[in-house]
């Protein structure tokens, strides 16, 4: 897939995520949106996966280690075709699929149910270990929030992956540099992102997470990159997308009403045309 | 009478995990640099490639562990009860349980009976805590020999486990040919039909004890090791309420939530009677030798018999 093709599909997925918040009255906009470039890759270009098939044993494995940004994770399981679409619409409503926060055992495609901040890297260190053990070939990939990284069992995951040179393992960190409470800066700084990655045995790659031919490369790199586990750091704009919702913290948790859905749509719509 | 074996069940434990290792090549044993102590130790002397040695990071370990399990292995996460189940709770409700993952948690060292260590790590609350969690099944075995079959039961069942075991050695009680274990059904070991005294883990024998000498009293007591607390085979409990006029459950835990509160739960849904509870009063221990602890909280035998006169 070409970048405008890949870019397509990023804007298509931010309208799902847009339209399922929107549905859902309630959840996460402005970190769906920051990783929606990042999502995209991944699914369509990056992990061995078949939606005819989602267990399958041999496939690279994803662990949203931010389960907050489920829209983001869902709309794009959608569009892969795991799941209908239409479940997109039924997001957080009782007795339907689609939980808040990730549920493995009740949605397709979800490798590892997450919500609760820095326990989905650990996870992926023990898939990525577990391959190495075994012998096999697939990788795991985890998406974490730079505010995620404040948690102290990051780093406990982080000295384990270095130590045991998982080169298996992918850390992306979506640097959008702001958390619930304010900037990520301001409220207890986990910079300098990188030189931690980097002192806790971690090849870094560092990208504009909006820039896909970065992000290629990014990925690329962390296939070529071995004795050792990749963290790419992307800088991504909160929100990013729609005009209103960037660079805002009051949109990390709060979901548009009828106008602000309409005007997010057109914008998407316009973007998507361009 | 010769004199009884005594064996630790985190012995039983490490023993057991390299029984069960030779058997099935997916188990994988994870420990959080505590090997020694909580014997997984004999495992990785059999098995080096399948130990893995997490550091001193419970909650990453627990994390580790839900990723071995999702892809095919078959984890056994081992601490002491105090970070198992108290320091990761979190991660072992939220990342272990509500997946329902095939992970196993071996916490040994549970109880006042840690001794000298003192109350720091001396856990009385892990059983409350892990029944709290939908879709785990805890067993805290009484023996050697029941806890080399629970750890096998512990692999065979396809969920979470939380295995509880001891550091202080424990009479070997079940040493017989026709022993067997099954996963949520209680035993009872004395039959006995004035009182019922409930117990489990290394209360289990003391309870037997007291009740000698209860019968030297006269009192007639039965006598249940409640192995598996979580499912709880209400069955056995509900008979014993109706057959004798009073249960006591005695268990090296606090009286909040263990044991004690599990039995009250199936008697006053089913067979209201009064429920003594014999264990840890909503307090810390301390540091000194465990038989002297088990004595001074007064979870010995001698403990158990005075508890149960003094509140016929």
């Amino acid at each position: 897939m070409n970048k405008a093709e890949l870019q397509q599909k990023a804007n298509q997925l931010r309208k799902h995520i847009v339209a399922s918040l929107h549905a859902a009255k309630s959840g996460h906009p402005g970190g769906s949106l920051s990783a929606a470039d990042i999502m995209t890759y991944l699914y369509y270009e990056e992990m061995n996966i078949d939606p005819k098939k989602p267990e399958k044993e041999d496939r690279d494995r994803f662990v949203l280690s931010k389960g907050h940004v489920a829209p983001a994770l869902y709309g794009v399981l959608a569009m892969k075709g795991y799941f209908p679409e239409e479940e997109l619409l039924k997001l957080r409503k009782t007795g339907e699929m689609l939980q808040g926060h990730p549920d493995m055992k009740g949605t397709p495609g979800v490798d590892m149910s997450a919500g609760s901040l820095g326990q989905g890297v650990s996870v992926a260190v023990g898939m990525a270990l577990s391959a190495k053990l075994s012998g096999e070939q697939y990788r795991v990939y985890t998406l974490l929030g730079d505010g995620e990284i404040e948690e102290g069992q990051v780093w406990e995951a982080a000295m384990f992956a270095g130590h045991r040179k998982l080169d298996n393992l992918v850390v992306i960190v979506d640097n959008n540099d702001l958390q619930i409470d304010g900037s990520v800066a301001d409220v207890c700084s986990p910079y300098p992102i990188a030189d931690k990655f980097k002192a806790f045995n971690f090849h870094v790659v560092e990208i504009d997470g909006h820039d896909f031919d970065a992000i290629e490369a990014a990925f690329k790199e962390a296939r070529q990159t071995k004795g050792m586990p990749t963290a790419i750091i992307a800088k991504t704009v909160k929100g990013k997308g729609v005009s209103f919702m960037e660079n805002q913290v009051s949109w990390h948790g709060a979901a548009p009403n009828d106008e602000q859905y309409e005007t997010a749509m057109a914008e998407l719509e316009k973007a998507g045309e361009a | 009478m010769a004199d009884v074996k005594k064996i630790a069940t985190r012995e039983s434990y490490g023993n057991a995990l390299v029984e069960l290792g030779r058997e099935y090549p997916d188990l994988l044993v994870l420990d959080a640099d505590l090997a020694a102590a909580t014997k997984t130790g004999i495992f990785k002397k059999e098995f080096p490639e399948r130990h893995i040695d997490c550091g001193i990071a419970e909650c990453n370990m627990m994390g580790i562990a839900a990723g071995l399990s999702l892809t095919g292995k078959v984890p056994f996460a081992s601490s002491f009860a105090m970070f198992a189940a108290g320091r990761a709770y979190e991660q072992v409700r939220n990342t272990i349980g509500y997946p329902k993952l095939n992970v196993k948690i071996g916490a040994t060292h549970a109880g006042i009976s840690v001794g000298e260590d003192g109350a720091t790590h001396q856990c009385n609350e892990d059983i409350a805590l892990m029944r709290t969690i939908p879709n785990m099944v805890i067993i805290n075995p009484c023996d050697d020999v029941e806890a080399r079959a629970a750890v096998r039961a512990a692999y065979e069942h396809k969920g979470p486990v939380y295995l509880r075991f001891g550091r202080l050695a424990a009479p070997v009680i079940n040493d017989r040919p026709d022993y067997k274990f099954e996963l949520g059904r209680g035993v009872t070991l004395r039959e006995g039909k004035d009182i019922t005294i409930v117990a489990t883990g290394l209360e289990v024998n003391f309870a037997l004890e007291a009740a000698k000498m209860l019968a030297d009293d006269g009192v007639d007591v039965r006598v249940i090791n409640i192995h598996t607390i979580k499912p709880i085979d209400k069955d056995i409990i509900v008979k014993a309420a109706k057959e004798t006029k009073k249960l006591f459950t005695v268990e090296e835990h606090s009286v909040i939530g263990g044991l004690g509160s599990a039995v009250c739960d199936v008697v006053c849904e089913n067979a209201p009677v009064p429920v003594y509870k014999i264990g840890m009063r909503d307090r810390y221990g301390e540091s000194g030798p465990a038989v002297e602890l088990l004595h001074k909280y007064e979870l010995d035998a001698e403990g158990i018999y005075k508890q149960v006169k003094g509140n016929l």
